[in-house]
C-alpha cells in the first residue's frame, strides 16, 4: 500500500489500471483528458498490460466501449460534459446489450455559454440511460469507486455499464493524499472479467442491439433492463461492505455526516460536500443542529437509505449543482418522490440551486441556507427555490456588460 | 483482378450452391441489397460478426429471429464502423491472452445503407480506415433513405424523383463519389459491386477476404419500392446500370484504381432510366432532354476519363 500525493483524473487513472481494463478506447476533451494521458503513459512503457484505441468521437468511444465489452473482456472508458452529449445516443443504447464495463466522467457545465468548469448537468443528462451512477467526493473515494464499480458493473444480477463521477477542476486537478491499493489485494477483490454468455465467438452466434416488433418485448427488455438496475442496489451495499472489510474505507450508498441527531440536513452529491461538511463543523459549533446526507448511488435511486437518515428532520436544504431550466434542481424533484408521502417525512424540502460553471458555495452560504430551512420551519411555508447569486457576482457580470457595450457602440466609429 | 489471385469462381457454375443466410427476411420482394448480401455472406461464411447501422437491414434480426447463422451486433446510424473496432479489438485481446481460440475467431464486417455510409457514418468510417481496422465493410447502396420511404440522401443521383425530391426534375444534387473519398483514404481495397454480377462480385469478395486491413465494397442496389419498379426486374435494372456504365464496376488497391468490367459498347441510359419510376417525369407528360441528355453526357465523360486514362 502507497500513499501518494494525486489528482481526481490520476486516481481514476489509477482504478483502472488496477483493476486490470483491457480496452480503453478513448477520445480527449477538458478536464478529463490527463486521465487517459496517464493510462498512454503507462501502456507505452509497458507497465499497464491494455489496449489504447483513439476514436474519431464520443460517440464511436461509447459504441466501441459497448462492442468490446459485448465481445468479453473488460472495459475501461472517460469523458466530460459535451463528450457525454455528444455520445448520448449510444449511452442510451448500450445498457441494454447488458455488456458490463466503466465510464469515469468529468462533470463540466454544458453550453450555452461554453464552459469548462464543473456543474452536474451533463452527467445527470445521463440519469436515465440505465447507465449505474456512482458521485465521487475526494480523489480516494474515484480510485476506490472504480473498483467497486467494476464488481457491480459486472455483478451475476446486474450486469449493467456504471458511470463513475467526479467534479471538474475540484477533484480532476485538485491533489489529494490517495492511498494507492497493493495489486494482489484488488485482484482478491476484483477477479478477471467473466464476460459469461456475453461475448462473440464462432460457434456460438449471439445477435447483440437487436430489434423488436411490438410493445411486448419493448416494454419486457425495458423492465428487465430498470430490475437490473434495482438489483444494483443490494448487490452495491454487498460489494461496497466487502470493499470496507477488506480495504478499510466505507463507502455507504448513503453517506450522512453529523446527521443522526440533526434537526436541519444540507442534501447535496459530489466534491462540494467536503464543504458542506466543513460548513456542518461551524454550525455545530454555533450550535445549531446540522448535518449533511450525501447519496454516492444515484442510480439506482437508494430510497430507502434516504428515508431513513432524512426521516424525523425538521428540513432539508437540497443543493443542485445543476438546473433543469423551467423546473429547478434535479436532486430536489428526485428526493421529494421519495419523501412525499412518508409518516417521517421532513415537512419543507427547500431548494437551492448553486456551483453552475464551478461557482463556488461559500461557508455563510450554506449558513444562509439552513436559516432560511429554519425560518420555513417554524412558519410551515416551503420557501420558493433560490438561485445563488451574490451582488459581487452581478456587479462582475455588469462590468463586462458595459465592455461588451462600450466596444459595441465605440468599435463602430 | 490482380494476377497473384487464383480464383475459385472462374464461371457461374463455380458460385455456392447453397445460401448460408435464411429466407423469410422482412426484405421488401426484389431487394438489390438482399441480393448482395446473399452473395457476399456465401463467400465470407458464417464465422462473421456483422456489424450494423440504422437502414433497412437493421429489420433483419429481429427478436427472437435472425437469418444469420453467424453473429449480429447493431449499433446507431453513426458508428457501425466503432462498433467493429470495438469487436476486432476485443476479439484480438482475447486471442493474444489465449481466451479465444484462433478456430472461434471472427471476420468483422459492417453493414449499413448508403444513409449511413455516404452521411452520417462517414466519420466513423474515416476513423476506423485511419486506425487500420482489420474489416470488411458492406454497403447497400438504394440512392436514397430507403427504409423511412426513399428521402433523397447522400446517395441519390441527379434526376431521381424521391420523397423529397418531387418537383419536375426531380433531385438536383448528384451522387457523392464515395468510392472516391474511401480510395482517398489509402485503405487495403475498395470495390464496388452488384448482386446481378454475382460472378464479379464474388471475385471481389473472395479477394476482400483474403486480405487484411480496411476492405470496402460498395452493392448497388436497386429498391423495387424506392426506385419504383416491379420487384421480377431488379436483375434487369441491375445489368442495365452495368450496361448503361451508370454503375462502373471497379476496385482500388495499392493506389490503383482497375475497372473489372468495361461495357464494350454501353447501352444509352436511357434503356436504364425508363424502367423506373422515380425517373419517369423524364419522359412523360414531355421528354426532358436536357435531362436525359445530361445524365447521358456525364456517364460519357465518366467512361471518356476512364479510356484515356489507359
Amino acid at each position: 500500500m502507497t500513499r501518494v500525493l494525486i489528482t481526481g483524473n490520476q486516481a481514476a487513472a489509477w482504478g483502472a489500471r488496477l483493476a486490470r481494463a483491457e480496452y480503453v478506447p478513448v477520445f480527449p476533451i477538458t478536464p478529463q483528458t490527463e486521465i487517459i494521458e496517464t493510462l498512454a503513459g503507462w501502456i507505452d512503457h509497458d507497465e499497464f498490460d491494455c489496449r489504447m484505441v483513439m476514436l474519431e468521437s464520443e460517440h464511436s468511444m461509447i459504441t466501441a466501449a459497448g462492442a468490446a465489452a459485448a465481445t468479453g473482456v473488460r472495459v475501461f472508458t472517460a469523458t466530460s460534459s459535451q463528450g457525454l452529449m455528444y455520445a448520448m445516443e449510444m449511452l442510451y443504447s448500450v445498457p441494454g446489450m447488458r455488456a458490463p464495463f466503466v465510464l469515469v466522467n468529468v462533470s463540466r457545465g454544458l453550453q450555452t455559454p461554453l464552459t469548462l468548469e464543473p456543474d452536474h448537468n451533463d452527467v445527470l443528462a445521463a440519469r436515465d440511460s440505465g447507465f449505474l451512477q456512482v458521485h465521487c467526493a475526494t480523489c480516494q473515494e474515484v480510485l476506490d469507486q472504480t473498483l467497486i464499480a467494476y464488481r457491480l458493473a459486472e455483478h451475476h444480477k446486474v450486469r449493467l455499464p456504471v458511470l463513475v463521477n467526479l467534479d471538474g477542476f475540484y477533484l480532476s486537478f485538485t491533489r489529494e493524499p490517495v492511498e494507492i491499493p497493493e495489486p494482489a489485494a484488488v485482484d482478491r477483490f476484483l477477479p478477471g472479467y467473466d464476460a459469461e454468455t456475453t461475448r462473440f465467438h464462432a460457434g456460438e452466434p449471439v445477435s447483440q442491439g437487436v430489434a423488436v416488433l411490438g410493445s411486448s418485448p419493448y416494454s419486457y427488455f425495458r423492465y428487465e433492463n430498470h430490475l437490473a438496475a434495482l438489483q444494483g442496489l443490494p448487490a452495491y451495499e454487498a460489494i461496497a461492505a466487502e470493499f470496507a472489510a477488506q480495504f478499510g474505507r466505507d463507502y455507504a450508498a448513503v453517506e450522512t455526516y453529523r446527521s443522526d441527531d440533526a434537526e436541519f440536513v444540507l442534501f447535496m452529491i459530489g466534491s462540494f460536500a467536503t464543504k458542506a461538511k466543513d460548513a456542518v463543523d461551524r454550525m455545530r459549533e454555533a450550535g445549531w443542529r446540522v448535518g449533511l446526507v450525501r447519496p454516492r448511488l444515484l442510480r439506482p435511486y437508494p430510497d430507502a437509505a434516504l428515508r431513513g437518515a432524512l426521516a424525523g428532520k425538521r428540513g432539508v436544504a437540497v443543493v443542485d449543482q445543476n438546473l433543469s431550466l423551467g423546473k429547478g434542481g434535479i436532486l430536489h424533484g428526485e428526493l421529494a418522490s421519495v419523501l412525499y408521502g412518508q409518516p417521517d417525512a421532513p415537512p419543507i424540502l427547500a431548494s437551492f440551486i448553486g456551483g453552475l460553471g464551478g461557482r463556488d458555495i461559500g461557508p455563510e452560504e450554506f449558513f444562509e441556507m439552513i436559516r432560511v430551512v429554519r425560518q420555513a420551519a417554524e412558519t410551515g411555508i416551503t420557501p420558493p427555490p433560490r438561485l445563488l447569486f451574490t451582488k459581487n457576482e452581478l456587479r462582475e457580470v455588469r462590468k463586462m456588460q458595459a465592455i461588451a457595450h462600450i466596444e459595441r457602440k465605440e468599435g463602430k466609429s | 483482378m490482380s494476377e497473384q489471385t487464383v480464383t475459385l469462381y472462374k464461371r457461374m457454375k463455380d458460385l455456392p450452391s447453397t445460401r448460408i443466410l435464411g429466407a423469410g427476411t422482412p426484405m421488401c420482394a426484389g431487394c438489390g441489397g438482399l441480393q448482395a448480401l446473399h452473395e457476399v455472406y456465401d463467400i465470407l461464411g458464417e464465422k462473421t460478426v456483422f456489424v450494423n447501422a440504422a437502414g433497412c437491414m437493421t429489420l433483419l434480426a429481429v427478436y427472437p429471429f435472425t437469418p444469420f447463422r453467424g453473429s449480429w451486433l447493431y449499433t446507431s446510424m453513426s458508428s457501425a464502423p466503432a462498433g467493429a473496432q470495438g469487436v476486432r479489438d476485443a476479439l484480438d485481446i482475447l486471442l493474444a491472452r489465449g481466451r479465444l481460440k484462433p478456430e472461434e475467431d471472427l471476420a468483422v464486417a459492417v453493414l449499413t445503407g448508403d444513409g449511413s455510409a455516404y452521411g452520417m457514418g462517414l466519420s466513423a468510417t474515416s476513423g476506423a480506415i485511419e486506425r487500420g481496422l482489420d474489416f470488411l465493410y458492406l454497403c447497400y447502396d438504394n440512392e436514397g433513405y430507403g427504409n423511412t420511404g426513399q428521402q433523397t440522401s447522400p446517395a441519390t443521383p441527379h434526376g431521381a424523383r424521391t420523397a423529397t425530391a418531387t418537383g419536375p426534375a426531380g433531385f438536383g444534387g448528384y451522387k457523392k463519389d464515395l468510392f472516391a473519398i474511401w480510395a482517398a483514404h489509402r485503405p487495403a481495397y475498395v470495390a464496388t459491386v452488384i448482386g446481378t454480377e454475382p460472378l464479379d462480385l464474388a471475385r471481389k469478395i473472395e479477394k476482400a477476404k483474403a486480405m487484411k486491413g480496411p476492405r470496402l465494397i460498395i452493392a448497388l442496389a436497386p429498391c423495387p419500392t424506392g426506385w419504383d419498379f416491379d420487384p421480377m426486374e431488379t436483375v434487369e435494372v441491375g445489368k442495365l446500370a452495368v450496361k448503361a456504365g451508370i454503375w462502373p464496376l471497379k476496385e482500388y488497391e495499392n493506389g490503383q484504381v482497375t475497372h473489372t468490367k468495361v461495357p464494350s459498347e454501353r447501352a444509352p441510359v436511357e434503356g436504364y432510366l425508363k424502367k423506373q419510376g422515380r425517373f419517369a417525369h423524364l419522359f412523360a407528360p414531355q421528354r426532358d432532354e436536357a435531362l436525359i441528355a445530361d445524365i447521358q453526357a456525364r456517364v460519357d465523360a465518366y467512361w471518356a476519363a476512364v479510356e484515356g486514362a489507359r
